[in-house]
């Protein structure tokens, strides 16, 4: 057997694995799916609302600002369902006691995180295909003029580096067991500010907005709502992909440099077990 | 090393290529040397000593730390290092949970580690397991470095905790398949393989397919011994493998653990406190007391450090005693 087969049937480990504990917690898979649809729903709705609110007089078109607000819960469900699931299972494994076997095993930290990675995007994909299948019927989206397809190449070139950024963050439930998975929230509570989740980022503070161009959600959200609402082509995204491949290419061996450096600490320091 | 010493038979097929090139060299090294190694916790390191924390208390004086970091691998007394002696200046607690410890292990042994909660012996075994890095000193697995060869020591090693850690909403087979494919194992062969040593450790096979919450701990605990065994380690680490089982299933794992070392010639580390399985299984024994190697010797040789008493022959216990002045059943922190 060649380490190279050693490595992919570990990588697939991960993907079999996080199938199960899906499978297996499938109750509260059910009811994440329910309140991630009721809230993408709800934001959604805003956009009519305001239709209603500001009367004729304001110009308000409710179903275009709908559609705006939806395409921006469907891709921050996108992309923080990536980041939650990739910082998520290293505290369960914490919680369970199992990162002690994981970390022993005979394999490279890469191939443990492109396991995890890829369960994580297929993942999201799916649960997110079912909040769209609900946002169209509820809001009767008309998807005709869309470049579907270049929404998700957008969608998949973002969900690089959140991988990156999720790499890094799941240090933190390695290193603190207790509360590291709370602390994870404070860099997707900033992304969701200064990205431009449900309004443009111009309407944001200076300094914001200056956060803003190294968000990179902020460039997913732009080069979804082009494809989508005006049904853009990939020569049009590009200026929209190349800054989150470029992300990407340096969140993901910075996250995976970062993760050693963590581990290695872990390791020093005999934080990897909680009791002696 | 061993009168009885058993030649290994391993199947090199079963290891990646790299691997196996260098089993030549693997095969006339000891199963473990461990080398004056040493390891603490606590020790203030790294920029956080730098940073003023209104609720810390005040640092001691930066020669102290100094002299302390640097002396205590060299000059701590057991269970204490020189930073603990200067607790009034420190303020800072360092716990020395392996204390200069060497000893070697001869492929195909099966090695016990007998001590008290708190001796070291997990410490130990972690440090061996590359879960931990050893403060100073030196330790090999089948003479490869496990700080600076961390990979090719995991391909040939498992290890049994005596907490069994699993994902507890998944089944055994859930489990155990994800731990072998970490191994590289092929997924329909591993399946029957986990029904067949499951079958034999004596889970009913509605268990297997259940989740693991609805088990006993004693059940657990051989789901643990299955994981470790699937993936065919030379060395397999058993910290503390019946501790909290049934005597029924106490005698199952010791067969295990017998029938592993005479058919796969696997070498053993056992730590445990139970003085009776340390005997009956052991080859040798090392006993710990506050992170240090107190004695190492074979049952007989430890037992006759003793003279007999009204024509009794002294018990590990009674050596235990007479070398720490501690009794095994000591209850302290686990270390």
């Amino acid at each position: 057997m060649s380490v190279a087969t050693q490595q992919l049937r570990a990588t697939y480990a991960f993907v079999e694995r996080n199938a199960n504990l899906v499978k297996r917690y499938w109750s509260w898979e059910f009811v994440w799916l329910v309140y991630s649809i009721a809230n993408a729903l709800s934001v959604s709705f805003i956009g009519l609302g305001m239709e209603n609110i500001a009367g004729d007089r304001a110009g308000v078109d409710g179903s275009f600002l709908a559609l705006y607000l939806i395409i921006g819960a469907l891709v921050w469900q996108f992309l923080s369902v990536i980041f939650y699931w990739i910082t998520d299972v290293i505290s369960i494994e914490r919680w369970e006691g199992t990162i002690e076997y994981t970390l022993m095993a005979p394999i490279h930290r890469i191939t443990h995180m492109a396991g995890q990675t890829l369960f994580a995007v297929v993942y999201s994909m799916l649960f997110n295909a079912v909040i769209l299948a609900v946002a169209v019927l509820v809001f009767r989206i008309d998807l005709s003029h869309a470049n579907l397809a270049g929404g998700t190449i957008m969608l998949l070139a973002g969900s690089l580096s959140f991988i990156g950024v999720g790499i890094m963050a799941s240090t933190l439930p390695l290193l603190f067991p207790e509360r590291g998975s709370q602390m994870t929230h404070v860099i997707i509570a900033i992304m969701l500010l200064i990205s431009g989740v449900y309004y443009p980022v111009e309407v944001l503070p200076d300094i914001l907005q200056k956060m803003a161009v190294l968000s990179p959600a902020t460039y997913v959200l732009v080069g979804a709502r082009a494809a989508l609402l005006e049904g853009a082509s990939l020569r049009e995204l590009w200026p929209s992909i190349w800054p989150v491949l470029l992300m990407g290419l340096i969140a993901i061996p910075s996250g995976l440099q970062v993760f050693g450096l963590a581990e290695r600490y872990a390791k020093r320091t005999g934080k990897l077990h909680r009791n002696g | 090393m061993l009168t009885n010493n058993v030649t290994p038979t391993y199947v090199i097929d079963d290891l990646p290529v790299s691997a196996a090139a260098e089993e030549v060299n693997e095969m006339s090294a000891p199963a473990i040397r461990v080398e004056n190694a040493y390891k603490a916790f606590g020790k203030s390191r790294g920029l956080s000593r730098f940073v003023w924390l209104p609720w810390r208390k005040a640092a001691p004086p930066e020669k102290t730390r100094e002299a302390t970091e640097t002396t205590a691998p060299t000059e701590a007394p057991a269970g204490k290092s020189g930073l603990a002696d200067n607790e009034d200046r420190s303020r800072r607690s360092v716990v020395v949970a392996v204390d200069h410890v060497s000893f070697e292990v001869a492929p195909g042994e099966i090695f016990g580690v007998l001590g008290p909660n708190g001796s070291g012996k997990s410490t130990l075994i972690r440090l061996i397991a590359t879960l931990l890095l050893p403060d100073a000193g030196r330790i090999e697995v089948f003479g490869h470095d496990v700080v600076r060869e961390p990979m090719t020591v995991q391909r040939l090693i498992n290890r049994v905790s005596v907490e069994a850690s699993f994902f507890k909403k998944l089944s055994p087979m859930e489990n155990l398949l994800y731990g072998a494919r970490l191994y590289g194992l092929e997924g329909r062969q591993t399946r029957r393989q986990i029904e067949e040593i499951l079958t034999r450790l004596g889970l009913e096979a509605r268990a297997i397919r259940n989740p693991m919450e609805q088990m006993s701990r004693g059940m657990q605990q051989k789901v643990a011994i299955a994981r470790a065994l699937l993936s065919r380690p030379r060395l397999l680490l058993l910290d503390e493998p019946t501790t909290g089982l049934d005597p029924r299933s106490k005698r199952e794992v010791q067969a295990v653990v017998r029938e592993l070392q005479a058919e796969e010639g696997t070498t053993i580390l056992l730590t445990t406190h139970d003085m009776a399985e340390a005997d009956s299984l052991c080859h040798r024994i090392a006993i710990m007391d506050r992170g240090k190697v107190v004695a190492l010797g074979t049952p007989a040789e430890l037992r006759r450090k003793l003279p007999a008493g009204n024509g009794q022959q002294p018990t590990l216990e009674d050596v235990f005693l007479a070398l720490t002045g501690r009794r095994l059943a000591d209850d302290e922190d686990q270390v």
